[in-house]
């Protein structure tokens, strides 16, 4: 028993020494590409952060509730949505709301993630009330559901762009930065994912993390200690929804463009797909994914089209080898959770 | 003398029903629990044991009939609601966060016997397993039930009968008004059985027990009321000499060799 104890600790260890080379890696190799004058290697390291950071607003959802959210786009959508209208508004000297009180756009970050998050959470709110309610393979029919209906909401929408998306010229604003320079913006965003999963390290902790990992676990434990599961659920999902709209809103804000591919169910798989890659219920396992995920589209898709194949047969691999993604088998602690 | 609080029933279900398809799983059936009995619920297989203890514990709703907590109709209440209220369940089938640590389990159930425990800002940024009073109120029940020195091990590795102790441990983490237990001496072998049959003799004392048990030396030993359950009726209830005695019950349950 006290060898497995060992096992258990010594595991968690080399998690967080993995953990500590993963966001090392991801800091410095943008700062290396700056001094090499490699800027598209800051842009790569940029979307890592960025999908990263929306594939850890997918695991408190989906490693820690168990919730297979199979419409996490919709966040990223929603995220990405409400730069590009705020964005819009802002640069077109156009009000948003002329009545009964005049709001204008805004092409200040702070302020857009702001409504970013808010807007994530209460889509998470309404989307988790009403598909919480069932489990298992409806659950993930629902959410998928979902995800389609924004989708063609946001396609048929031509006040902001419809099928052409939303583009804006320049990138928004963060006071003391210039956010147009690659380098700094790689370390807005790397700073926000440093502080989420912060965050998220505090939050598997808390007396919260430790009830919704329960409610996976079972249902009838959390009732019979006097807690409600469908809560701690609707919690979690709301949550998971505004770190993802958050993440939205920093990827259209570096592509300068919000698309209604950010809402499709291909982007949803993908989130989760890399978010199993690098390990479910890990704090960076979505990291580890992302980074991968990142590197093969980006080596591969140049040499096929059909790049998603390879991404399909090492998800094979790393799932058949470990439960617990590429952060399990690096660390050794096999199980999925730990 | 009692007076009239002591007599009023802890614990009371009133004619519940309830049917699947075809099967009569309960049909009218009543029990109470009052303050400091163990009220034993016996019956063969199948009898329909978990599925009154299903609706008494709101996992199962009834066709008919109620359940009553401390006078206060629950019948309208979820499981979580009524657990919140002050009662106490353990499972026929262990009910754990398996992949959790036998401390975490117990943490939980302290956790749940706090008010407004659950979803919470303070609940998010706080530390569970760092919090003084959860992990005192945590270990002192695993002492109770003998599971302290397991404390840091992984649920799943538990034997089976270590999980009805950690099971006893959570509940008596709630500080409950009643305790519901689906057979916890199974699986706990001879010397188990023993010291869960004194554990819970004393047990009583704190809050009174519904048993359901398939041992009978722990019955026997335990009961200060005895409930015969038989396809999904009761049909008798009454202290063990009155139960022993019973030629209905011995037909129907105890055969030959009580
Ligand atoms: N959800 C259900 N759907 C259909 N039938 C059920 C359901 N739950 C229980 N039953 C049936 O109801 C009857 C009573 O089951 P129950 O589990 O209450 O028996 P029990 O007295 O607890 O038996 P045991 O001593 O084996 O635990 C059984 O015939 C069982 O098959
Ligand atoms: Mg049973």
């Amino acid at each position: 028993m006290s060898g497995a104890v060992t096992n258990i600790r010594s595991g968690a260890r080399r998690e967080w020494v993995i953990n500590l080379v993963l966001l090392a890696g991801l800091g410095l190799v943008p700062l290396w590409a700056w001094f090499a004058d490699a800027p598209f290697t800051i842009t790569l390291a940029t979307r890592a952060a960025i999908l990263a950071l929306a594939g850890t607003g997918l695991n408190i959802a989906l490693g820690m509730g168990g919730l297979v959210s199979f419409g996490h786009a919709v966040f990223f959508g929603i995220g990405g949505y409400a730069m590009g209208i705020l964005a819009s508004h802002a640069q077109n000297y156009d009000p948003l709301v002329q009545w009964p009180v005049v709001i204008e756009g805004t092409q200040f970050m702070p302020v857009i993630w702001i409504v970013a998050i808010l807007a994530g959470a209460v889509a998470a709110l309404v989307i988790g009330a009403l598909s919480l309610r069932t489990s298992g393979v409806y659950f993930i029919m629902i959410t998928l559901a979902f995800g389609q209906m924004f989708y063609y909401f946001a396609i048929s929408w031509p006040a902001y762009g419809g099928e052409d998306g939303l583009a804006i010229y320049v990138r928004n604003g963060f006071p003391g930065l210039n956010t147009l320079d690659p380098i700094q913006y790689f370390a807005l965003c790397f700073a926000v994912l440093l502080v989420v999963l912060f965050f998220n390290a505090r939050l598997i902790r808390s007396p919260f993390g430790l009830a919704l990992n329960a409610a996976r676990q079972s249902t009838q434990r959390v009732e019979a200690v006097g807690m409600d599961p469908f809560r701690l659920r609707l919690a979690a999902f709301v949550l998971s929804g505004a770190i993802t709209a958050l993440a939205g809103a920093l990827f259209a804000d570096l592509n300068r463009f919000a698309s209604p591919a950010m809402f499709s169910w291909q982007l949803s798989g993908e989130i989760m797909v890399f978010v199993i890659l690098g390990g479910v219920a890990r704090l960076c396992g979505p990291l580890a994914g992302a980074v991968v995920f990142v590197m093969l589209e980006h080596f591969l898709g140049g040499l096929s089209e059909y790049w998603h194949i390879f991404l399909g047969l090492l998800l094979l691999l790393v799932v058949l080898l470990a439960k617990g993604g590429l952060i399990g088998l690096l660390s050794g602690r096999g199980a999925a959770h730990g | 003398m009692a007076d009239q609080h002591t007599l009023l029933p802890v614990l009371e279900a009133r004619s519940i029903t309830r049917t699947f398809a075809a099967l009569k799983a309960n049909e009218d059936v009543s029990i109470d629990l009052k303050q400091g009995e163990i009220h034993a619920v016996i019956g063969p297989n199948g009898a329909g044991k978990s599925t009154l203890i299903q609706q008494i514990c709101g996992t199962l709703a009834p066709d008919s009939g109620e359940v009553f907590l401390a006078g206060e109709n629950i019948t309208p209440l979820k499981a979580h609601q009524r657990a919140r209220r002050g009662l106490a369940r353990t499972f026929q089938v262990s009910a754990l966060a398996m992949e959790d640590t036998v401390l975490e389990n117990a943490v939980l159930g302290a956790l749940g016997a706090q008010s407004g425990a659950g979803v919470s800002v303070m609940g998010m940024f706080s530390s569970a397993l760092g919090n003084r009073a959860l992990r005192d109120a945590a270990m002192e029940a695993l002492l109770r039930v003998g599971l302290r020195d397991k404390a840091q091990v992984r649920t799943a590795q538990l034997s089976h009968g270590e999980r009805r102790q950690l099971e006893l441990a959570v509940a008596l983490t709630l500080k409950p008004k009643a305790f519901v237990m689906d057979e916890p001496m199974a699986g706990l072998g001879a010397s188990g059985s023993k010291a869960m049959t004194e554990f819970l003799d004393r047990l009583r004392r704190e809050a009174p027990i519904l048993l359901v048990e398939h041992d009978m030396d722990a019955v026997f030993a335990l009961a200060d009321r005895i409930s015969v359950l038989v396809y999904g009726r009761i049909i008798a209830t009454g202290t063990v000499d009155e139960i022993r005695a019973d030629a209905g019950v011995r037909e129907a349950y105890l055969g030959e060799d009580a």
